[in-house]
């Protein structure tokens, strides 16, 4: 047990831990905080898996923009501040097949790598992950900006009844 | 560091989330799941890429394999790529969720009517 074994391990439970509490809280606001802490702790496992600018990515992206966005949904929505009885279904089919594809990945992943000891990597910084993305990875990348772009537009026509309204009918 | 507890780990997240889609009835808690899959995804995939690397270090490449250079950090790019994906995926999902409240009043995807109604909703 290495030091990166031990922070590995901590943040490890830390983010399963809250990624269950997201998953069976019965409050709305409390699973989206408890997302943060989820999405938090996996950032830094990046950072200790040497990807210094995945982890920063995650923090700006996700906990930044993407949890923001939900609250924002949870909000416009008139979620209710206190405990909702009505948010969940039957639990035993998502308890089996859940279960079932997180323990059998488990136990595959374990039975794949066993104890086997990595040395550390050299840490992916920005100036390393810049060199591949815009070298390796250029075309992918520019299709991915096509693809923001079509989000965008998405988003805007679906969220403005105004258009796309069909002829004769009142918008 | 043992590539195994990552790993795991990310096993764990992703059936949480496979968990989270199925039991939840609310649309923003079925979407806070999605992103819980997703990040388990990430973590394999940076997880995969450090234990290669480490692993593959004086292994001879044949050179007609990378005409461009030898290729690194390739899973930390995946990784950014499908945190961008993730990103729109949440956008269109919200507007459509706000849609659908602002037409039914309510964001339960159980009660979602898969068949088309004569009578025109209300909006």
């Amino acid at each position: 047990m290495t030091v990166a074994d031990v922070l590995l391990l901590a943040l490890g439970a830390v983010a399963v831990g809250s990624g269950a509490a997201v998953v069976t809280s019965n409050h709305l606001v409390r699973s989206g905080l408890y997302l943060v802490i989820s999405l938090g702790a996996v950032a830094g496992l990046y950072l200790v898996l040497g990807a210094e600018l995945v982890a920063w990515v995650q923090i700006l992206v996700y906990v930044g923009a993407v949890v923001v966005l939900l609250l924002f949904a949870v909000m416009l929505t008139r979620a209710p501040i206190g405990p909702s009885r009505d948010l969940d279904r039957p639990a035993w089919p998502a308890l089996i097949v859940g279960g079932g594809v997180g323990l059998g990945l488990a136990a595959l992943l374990a039975d794949a790598f066993r104890w086997t000891l990595y040395d550390r990597p050299p840490p992916g910084t920005a100036e390393r992950m810049g060199t591949q993305i815009f070298g390796q990875w250029v075309l992918p990348f520019e299709v991915l900006s096509i693809l923001l772009l079509a989000a965008l537009v998405g988003a805007i026509v679906l969220s403005r009844p105004d258009i796309g309204a069909r002829e004769g009918e009142e918008a | 560091m043992h590539a195994v507890i990552p790993y795991v780990t990310g096993a764990l997240l992703f059936g949480l989330g496979v968990y989270g889609v199925l039991r939840r009835r609310n649309a923003i808690l079925v979407l806070m799941a999605v992103e819980l899959m997703l990040n388990a995804v990430n973590l394999i995939l940076v997880t995969a890429d450090a234990a290669v690397r480490a692993t593959l270090v004086g292994v001879q490449i044949e050179s007609w394999a990378y005409p461009n250079g030898r290729p690194a950090h390739s899973g930390g790019v995946f990784a950014l790529f499908v945190i961008v994906l993730a990103a729109a995926e949440v956008g269109v999902g919200l507007a459509i969720v706000l849609q659908y409240y602002r037409m039914r009043r309510a964001v339960h995807v159980d009660e979602v009517a898969l068949h088309h109604d004569d009578e025109q909703v209300s909006r």
